[in-house]
């Protein structure tokens, strides 16, 4: 399985006739058990790539192919969001479930499969709480949960840890790096934070600012496991520090542009 | 230069005003004040009873009318015309609010029909309703109906015009179809918005009964207070609107239980 991101671009337009161009050209594929990162200065339309590549939006050209796939009930995507977009009338569990549903699973198999993600993000005891009782961590525990009971070919994650505080947000990292590692799913992740993109990422794609273009692809050659111990070796804040460069010029051209 | 003068101020707390005190004494003192003060005005014969009987009187009369189960035969006969209205207008107005609200030809083809209904008062409607369903039960639950719908309706229908759309995503990402996050997204999404819909309802559905039963009628608390007023009763007339109030505060109770029960996630 493959999935090609090809040759996409997107122009919103709005109702005076104003045309504001989000995307220009983007090209890059997710193979298969890849952990790809898309990452950019705000406002680069990161989040308008996810969105096409989830079908929640569609692109004004190019288009989003899954190669290889087999003929099944699995869906194409599951998203998980920035504002964790949990059912506020469905307990943890009932959320969890919630795809297996759709996709007819149900009675025995159907609570397998949540127990099985419910351990596995840690969220034990708490199956039957509502997410208002939940905190923001645990919030996205759920709904990462979620998006992976549901098997889905390609998993999008859109800023999932955006909504949480710096300490909360950094054990977030360590525990989604856990998790990747033990069911190894294709994984579109989409961040502005260089140090995310870099301790999480196989490859990560640079994105310029608006338009968002390309910038670079840069292959993350680190091992796994990854833990609290990386974020202190020399290689990891080369890449960071490459990303950075990228960036970096993106904000100065960016400056120059409108100072001129 | 001179040292200016070295005092100390200690900071008050400027918002203590906004913690309402609670008096839940006074509120039972007051009404039972209240009360008296209006029983001594009848007794003393300073207001003649004829305008205003005396508590003690009306209570009697009331547990008179009990006793005789006049007083339930008229309940009885208000309670099921609202019913009926009630949950005719609810089915329809919640399948008509998320219609409109879900789908570009309902809303285009509904939205003129409830803008221009709407603001016609509902008591107006009934002659005509007499005409069409006759002079019996029909007309007066169609009256009821059609005065609790349109809160229905508008509630519903803004309620499913402000579902999340995050949430509509997410379900999409899951795998519903459109039918389906009707019934599982926005459906859950809009009960409060049902439910407010409801307690504006069941007061309008109040109004509408007693001024149906008024027009025509054989039964009911309208009809009673009406026959009273006629016969120069104000006991029985007092009755009635103590029966009214009752009424309005048990439908509010009631509602409010229901809400906690049908919606546990919201706090």
């Amino acid at each position: 399985m493959k999935v090609l991101i090809d040759h996409l671009s997107k122009v919103y337009a709005d109702r005076r006739g104003e045309s504001t161009e989000a995307l220009r050209d983007i090209h890059f594929d997710i193979r298969d058990n890849e952990f790809v990162v898309v990452v950019g200065p705000s406002g680069c339309g990161k989040s308008t790539l996810l969105n096409i590549v989830a079908g929640l939006l569609s692109s004004t050209s190019g288009q989003v192919v899954f190669e290889g796939t087999q003929i099944d009930s699995r869906p194409h995507t599951a998203v998980v969001f920035q504002d964790f977009a949990l059912f506020p009338w469905r307990t943890v569990l009932k959320n969890i479930v919630y795809g297996l549903e759709e996709r007819r699973i149900r009675g025995q198999q159907q609570q397998e499969i949540a127990r099985r993600y419910i351990t596995l993000v840690g969220l034990q005891g708490f199956e039957n709480k509502y997410p208002h009782q939940l905190s923001g961590g645990m919030k996205q525990r759920v709904s990462i949960a979620r998006a992976l009971a549901n098997d889905s070919l390609l998993l999008l994650m859109d800023e999932p840890f955006s909504a949480l505080d710096a300490q909360t947000r950094t054990l977030m990292q360590y525990e989604l790096s856990r998790i990747w590692e033990e069911t190894h799913k294709s994984l579109l992740y989409i961040t502005h934070n260089i140090q995310e993109a870099v301790f999480l990422g196989d490859r990560v794609v640079v994105l310029s600012r608006r338009p968002g273009r390309i910038l670079d692809i840069i292959k993350i050659d680190l091992p796994r496991p990854r833990g609290e111990h990386l974020t202190l070796e020399k290689r990891y804040l080369e890449y960071v520090d490459a990303i950075w460069g990228h960036i970096k010029n993106q904000a100065r051209e960016a400056m120059e542009e409108t100072g001129g | 230069m001179d040292q200016p003068m070295v005092g100390k101020a200690i900071v008050q707390d400027k918002t203590y005003f906004l913690q309402m005190r609670e008096h839940p004494w006074l509120s039972i003192g007051s009404f039972m004040f209240i009360l008296l003060l209006w029983e001594g005005v009848s007794r003393m014969a300073w207001i003649p009873s004829l305008f205003l009987p005396a508590p003690s009187s009306i209570l009697s009369e009331g547990w008179t009318m009990i006793k005789t189960g006049i007083l339930f035969k008229h309940i009885f006969s208000s309670l099921s015309r609202i019913l009926w209205g009630f949950i005719i207008a609810c089915s329809l107005g919640i399948i008509a609010g998320i219609l409109i609200g879900s789908f570009s030809i309902p809303e285009a083809v509904g939205n003129p029909i409830i803008a221009a209904t709407f603001p016609i008062p509902k008591i107006a409607i009934l002659p005509l309703l007499i005409l069409w369903l006759g002079i019996g039960e029909a007309s007066k639950v169609a009256v009821i109906a059609l005065g609790v719908f349109f809160p229905m309706v508008i509630n519903v229908y803004t309620g499913v015009k402000n579902v999340d759309p995050l949430l509509i995503k997410a379900a999409l990402s899951l795998g519903s179809n459109r039918a389906r996050i009707i019934r599982k997204v926005i459906f859950p999404s809009i009960l409060p918005m049902i439910f407010a819909g409801m307690k504006l309802g069941i007061g309008i559905a109040l109004l509408l009964v007693v001024a149906a039963e008024m027009v025509a009628a054989d039964a009911g608390i309208g009809f009673m207070i009406l026959t009273a007023a006629d016969l120069m009763q104000t006991n029985k007339l007092m009755v009635g609107l103590i029966v009214l109030s009752l009424l309005g505060i048990f439908f509010n109770w009631l509602f409010k239980k229901l809400e906690h029960l049908v919606i546990p996630w919201k706090q």
